[in-house]
């Protein structure tokens, strides 16, 4: 079977139609010197079975979180995943269908997305939530964008404490616009609230926090919101939302936008994606809000029913008008979410949130106890930590990996000073014997 | 058989189907009959804030229906003394009586001149061929 879709006769036709004789006449200018001269070198066919196994080779060239002993976190965390969460997005009716928003054959769909909303709204404490965007990072981009068209202002105050990919991405999207970022500088891993008063005028469309932050902090939101609100300017959050098991909602800060990752909820880290963005806000911005939003509704015959709604705001009716260009969602991933949270209920959430702040605290006490090993903040924090290591902490993780263990993630990749400091993050996967077993391979290295 | 488009013969006209009315230094501005039948059912307007400056044909602010968004032109240059807060949550006023509750803003006029280049009913009637 031909793969090429052209016949020989196409191609004749086709040379002939733009007046040459053959295809390397329309490569004739690349100069001989650089043109490859022999055959490409490639390895010979393979039978379907000898490809498999080279394939099954490779896969298994890799680690991931199944086999390992995880504490991975800074943006995408190593939860338990119940199994009715694979076998209801098995489904084909939700695992193969694309964009299933037409209400006439999508009515499943189009509620579960509703169902999605509403357990977002619950979870943040929020007034209104999408369907859902891209990941975390754009929700959060997509925020200040909301918050410049709302405001009318030029002027985006990012927390230097937002996990950095979610900072490159805003500075991206705000580039683009010219809207200006700047950021809030942090003393001792938090926002400095005396130097984010400085930064505050009437031009400060937002102020985005995370909170827990990326070092797992806990931000001191109760301070800033007053002096965001006080110059007009929006407060964006930007939460765990397994933190939020716990700990206060976006909407109990008076949050006017809440974003995160949702991948926590039930969805697998997959390598860093298709991840979900979740995005919230009070009912006020709605018309401004991104991305695609599933409303109740009645049909001619007075039954319930579920369909798009709002879409005046979204780019295919908007045009250039639109605050953000997102017309879609992660359907799949939200599914998963709403499955996961549903599932696991207010008490299953707040159990898991529970055993996370448990298990971390053990493992920062254990870790900090040997010599060499340090803990880099005093402050309070959810489920992951920062570390000072005796020697460069990628020189830990490549150690550990041999024992069959993701330590963390190097601080150093994101900024240089930061070489000698270990991020964890230990989730309630996480058993006592596990969290002892990677204290005890870290003491080796001391 | 629906009844014909209305256009009233005491006002002011734009190209972009806004009318106008003018009292002493003040005009109201909304949008034709014509407009909103085009349009259909409208769901939403943004309109701007008391205090703001317009300029004449430039957008004062975006009127939503079902399935189109467009921008609403201001017919005449100055200052928004009020805006119609009714239609924030009736909307449908704008469908159900345009050149009366469904009215959107007042402009305080600066140069009356302006008047001059807008069209009279007898104008507007054959641009929308009525």
């Amino acid at each position: 079977m031909s793969y090429v879709p052209n016949t020989e006769q196409n191609r004749k036709e086709m040379l002939k139609r733009i007046g040459v004789n053959e295809f390397s006449d329309l490569v004739g200018a690349i100069p001989d010197s650089i043109l490859l001269q022999d055959e490409l070198k490639l390895p010979l066919p393979l039978s379907e079975l000898g490809l498999t196994k080279l394939l099954s080779q490779m896969a298994g060239l890799n680690k991931d979180a199944s086999q390992m002993i995880c504490f991975l976190g800074g943006g995408a965390y190593d939860h338990f995943i119940p199994a009715i969460v694979d076998h209801i997005i098995s489904r084909s009716e939700y695992y193969t269908a694309y964009t299933p928003y037409q209400a006439e054959v999508s009515q499943g769909t189009l509620q579960t997305i509703y169902e999605f909303q509403s357990l977002i709204c619950e979870l943040t404490g929020m007034d209104v939530a999408n369907a859902s965007m891209y990941d975390g990072a754009t929700a959060t981009a997509e925020a200040a964008l909301l918050a410049h068209a709302h405001t009318g202002r030029g002027e985006v105050l990012v927390a230097g404490s937002l996990n950095p990919n979610y900072r490159k991405v805003i500075n991206t999207y705000c580039g683009s616009i010219k809207l200006k970022v700047r950021s809030l500088p942090l003393v001792e891993g938090l926002i400095d609230v005396d130097g984010a008063k400085k930064k505050l005028s009437n031009n400060v469309a937002c102020v985005i926090i995370q909170t827990p932050n990326f070092f797992g902090l806990l931000e001191n939101v109760k301070e800033i919101e007053p002096l965001a609100h006080s110059v007009g300017a929006l407060l964006v959050l930007v939460c765990d939302p397994i933190s939020l098991g716990i700990l206060k909602t976006p909407g109990e800060y008076n949050a006017d936008i809440a974003t995160g990752e949702g991948q926590a909820l039930g969805n697998n880290m997959s390598l860093g994606g298709p991840h979900l963005g979740y995005f919230a806000c009070k009912r006020s911005l709605i018309r401004r809000m991104p991305g695609r939003i599933v409303a109740a509704t009645t049909d001619t015959q007075g039954r319930r029913g579920f369909v798009m709604t709002l879409q005046t705001r979204e780019q295919h009716i908007r045009r250039e008008r639109a605050t953000s260009n997102i017309c879609t969602n992660e359907a799949l991933c939200a599914l998963s979410s709403c499955v996961y949270l549903s599932t696991m209920g207010k008490s299953g959430i707040r159990k898991v949130a529970e055993l996370c702040l448990q298990k971390s605290h053990y493992a920062l006490e254990l870790i900090s106890r040997i010599d060499g090993f340090k803990k880099r903040f005093d402050t309070p924090f959810f489920k992951e930590f920062v570390i000072e290591t005796p020697l460069p902490a990628k020189k830990i993780i490549k150690a550990l990996l041999k024992r069959n263990i993701f330590a963390g993630v190097d601080l150093g990749l994101f900024d240089r000073k930061l070489k000698d400091q270990l991020l964890v993050c230990v989730t309630e996967k996480r058993t006592a014997e596990e969290i002892d077993c990677l204290a005890d391979e870290l003491r080796k290295l001391a | 058989m629906e009844a014909s488009v209305q256009i009233r013969d005491d006002l002011k006209y734009t190209k972009e189907h806004e009318w106008l009315k003018l009292e002493g230094d003040v005009t109201t501005v909304g949008i034709t009959d014509y407009a909103q039948r085009e349009l259909g059912d409208v769901v939403f307007v943004e309109l701007p804030e008391v205090g703001t400056q317009v300029e004449q044909m430039k957008p004062f602010g975006v009127i939503e229906a079902v399935k189109a968004v467009s921008d609403l032109f201001s017919p005449v240059t100055g200052e928004i003394t009020e805006t119609n807060s009714k239609l924030q949550s009736q909307s449908n006023l704008i469908n159900s009586d345009p050149y009366g509750e469904g009215w959107m803003i007042k402009v305080k006029i600066r140069d009356p001149k302006e008047l001059d280049v807008l069209l009279s009913p007898a104008d507007y009637r054959k641009l929308v061929g009525g």
